[in-house]
């Protein structure tokens, strides 16, 4: 290959986990293999998907369910993406307006204290106090349609008995706009990427009563994204891209790298915050604010560890559950067939095997089995059982057909 | 392009623009209204959007990539009860095309599921034109203030050299040219060279 095809054009959007494409630049991993990144920063996920679509891009930083939607034409119609790595673990949170946060303290103070799964008990009853009082249903915010942060802040409310289509209003926030809408009112809370709930809570407008890790440690966030065709033409530029990316990944997850990350990522043509607030999530020193005890998590942004890199296709098999539990998407289909066509854990494998790295050996896990794992609070999932998970909820879209699904994955 | 189907304007499409670019706002919408689209509504904030289109019930909408606010109209194709008809991206495989040019020159269109492409056609096509006139013209005037500045960078060196060394105006700019020229620089980087030095050197 020539060197000058050795310029790999790649879309971010301004969040704390571009980290491993801009430290791949920034610390100079794309050189050593041979390559170099030409990072573009973008205003909306629309605009990533577009620009990846179009050949504009040659790998994006996406939300793990873009790649999904896009071969399940979702949308619009796109170019069949592939995940076949995946750049970051937990790092979302759901935070409230400072109203509803006294709200949810009258209804239950203890449940809010606790955070995570439990506070969603005290939202509920938020909910009910409300409709009982004939007041406006909460409107919560979220980022895009198919978002971890829309599965999360869903499977949340749910878990409490809360439908998110009927008892509450979600609406779509760009993430930098957030902070202000909750200020302002336009919104009583949000579930979004990291530093986004720090910058609300830091500016005093926002409490954070749940974090991705409290409800599913270790769970996916964002992939790689690359187009199918450009993978297939392409092989050894993408191995080295994974490979570039990985050790970004692993320079991320030293402790001590972290304070430098934070100040290459709070320069305005990255993420653009200061970096007292990246900082908190990267050291794992968050303030929940509204006078709520601290959280100390090492593991609220992962990039490397616990197998961070690796696609798992279970992930994969999840996101596409939440698409049919919530009638994203209606036709039936054969869920592992669409896992398997999207994650790409061989070339994952394949990629890193130079690197004296030891990716795991199966595609898939259950979650929420193993001892000592966490999983929306006591749930769990089996990947090759995701339509009898589902019927187990008893909220999900109307008109959702699960008869129908169960018929293609037998 | 030519316009090898001469069909008439739908001058009753109900058009909305979503551009926070006011200039670039009032060029497309001058575009539109000439080429006989007269229902055109123009935002140049995106709060309450989503209230906005539904109480407008546009058949089209544009907006330009560098609204983050794209992404609160790809949740109004899964939210069908916020709009009453559904709204779909300009899907033709067909147009791959149009809609390439549109991504390109940095706006992105929405229709009304159903409505035919060829009534689109025209107005993306219009849409593009006046986006990447608009592109020309942000280039021209960030150039011409550029020249501008270069100008006064120059004129201020040439002050420096009046003033400390007793020059002339001409002989100033003379000397200042020859030097960029011996030393293969612009004129602008050796009368920056000198005012910095100058200034280091003034206390």
């Amino acid at each position: 290959m020539r060197r000058s095809e050795r310029v790999v054009r790649a879309g971010f959007i301004p969040l704390l986990d571009c980290a491993p494409l801009v430290i791949a630049r920034e610390r100079g991993f794309d050189t050593r293999f041979g390559f170099s990144f030409d990072l573009h920063r973008e205003v909306s996920w629309a605009n990533i998907r577009d620009k990846l679509d179009i050949g504009v891009f040659d790998c994006a930083h996406m939300l793990a369910p873009m790649p999904i939607a896009a071969m399940l034409g979702l949308g619009r119609a796109t170019e069949p993406v592939i995940a076949p790595m995946s750049l970051s673990l937990n790092g979302n949170a759901i935070t409230v307006s400072m109203g509803l946060h006294q709200e949810m303290r009258d209804a239950d103070a203890d449940a809010v204290r606790a955070g995570g799964m439990a506070a969603a008990s005290a939202l509920a009853e938020v909910v009910r106090r409300r409709a009982k009082a004939g007041r406006e249903p909460l409107t919560l915010g979220m980022v895009y349609p198919f978002s971890c942060h829309n599965y999360d802040l869903r499977f949340w409310l749910a878990s409490a008995g809360v439908d998110p289509d009927n008892d509450v209003n979600l609406i779509v926030v760009p993430p930098p706009l957030l902070a202000e809408s909750l200020k302002a009112g336009r919104v009583d809370g949000f579930c979004v990427g990291q530093p986004w709930n720090s910058v609300a809570v830091e500016q005093g407008h926002g409490v954070i009563v749940a974090t991705k890790s409290e409800l599913w440690p270790f769970s996916p966030e964002k992939v790689l994204g690359v187009r199918e065709a450009w993978a297939a033409e392409k092989p050894e530029l993408l191995h080295d891209i994974i490979r570039a990316l990985t050790q970004a990944c692993q320079w991320l997850d030293e402790p001590e790298n972290r304070y430098e990350a934070a100040a290459i990522l709070a320069q305005p043509h990255h993420v653009g915050v200061t970096e007292e607030s990246l900082l908190k999530p990267l050291t794992g020193q968050l303030q929940r604010g509204g006078g709520e005890p601290d959280i100390v998590d090492p593991d609220a942004v992962v990039f490397h560890r616990h197998d961070a890199n690796f696609p798992w296709r279970s992930h994969a098999v999840w996101l596409i559950s939440q698409m049919i539990r919530w009638g994203q998407v209606r036709e039936p289909f054969d869920i592992l067939k669409l896992a398997e066509r999207v994650y790409r854990p061989k070339i994952y494998r394949a990629a890193v095997a130079p690197l004296s790295l030891a990716p795991p050996d199966e595609d898939y896990k259950s979650e929420g089995i193993a001892p000592g794992s966490a999983f929306f609070g006591g749930e769990t999932f089996d990947p090759q059982a995701a339509i009898g998970h589902l019927k187990a909820l008893p909220i999900r879209a109307a008109g959702t057909d699960l008869e129908a699904f169960a018929e293609h994955n037998l | 392009m030519p316009k090898s189907n001469p069909n008439i304007p739908d001058s009753d499409l109900k058009i909305l623009v979503i551009d926070e670019t006011p200039i670039r706002l009032a060029i497309l919408e001058a575009g539109l209204k000439e080429a006989g689209f007269f229902d055109v509504t123009t935002l140049d904030t995106a709060s309450a959007l989503v209230e906005r289109i539904y109480a407008l019930d546009p058949d089209v909408i544009l907006i330009d990539l560098e609204n983050p606010s794209r992404d609160v109209l790809e949740q109004m194709f899964q939210v069908s009860r916020a709009v009453r008809r559904p709204i779909a991206m300009f899907v033709e495989q067909s147009d791959k095309a149009t809609i390439e040019a549109a991504i390109d020159a940095g706006v992105s269109a929405y229709i009304v599921d159903g409505l035919k492409k060829e009534r689109v056609k025209p107005i993306l096509e219009m849409t593009v034109s006046r986006f990447r006139a608009f592109d020309r013209l942000r280039t021209e005037l960030e150039e011409t203030k550029s020249a501008l500045k270069e100008r006064k960078v120059v004129e201020k060196a040439k002050g420096i050299l009046m003033k400390s060394r007793g020059m002339s105006e001409d002989e100033a700019y003379g000397l200042l040219r020859k030097t960029a020229m011996s030393q293969g620089k612009r004129l602008v980087d050796v009368a920056e060279g000198l005012i910095s030095t100058f200034e280091l050197l003034k206390d």
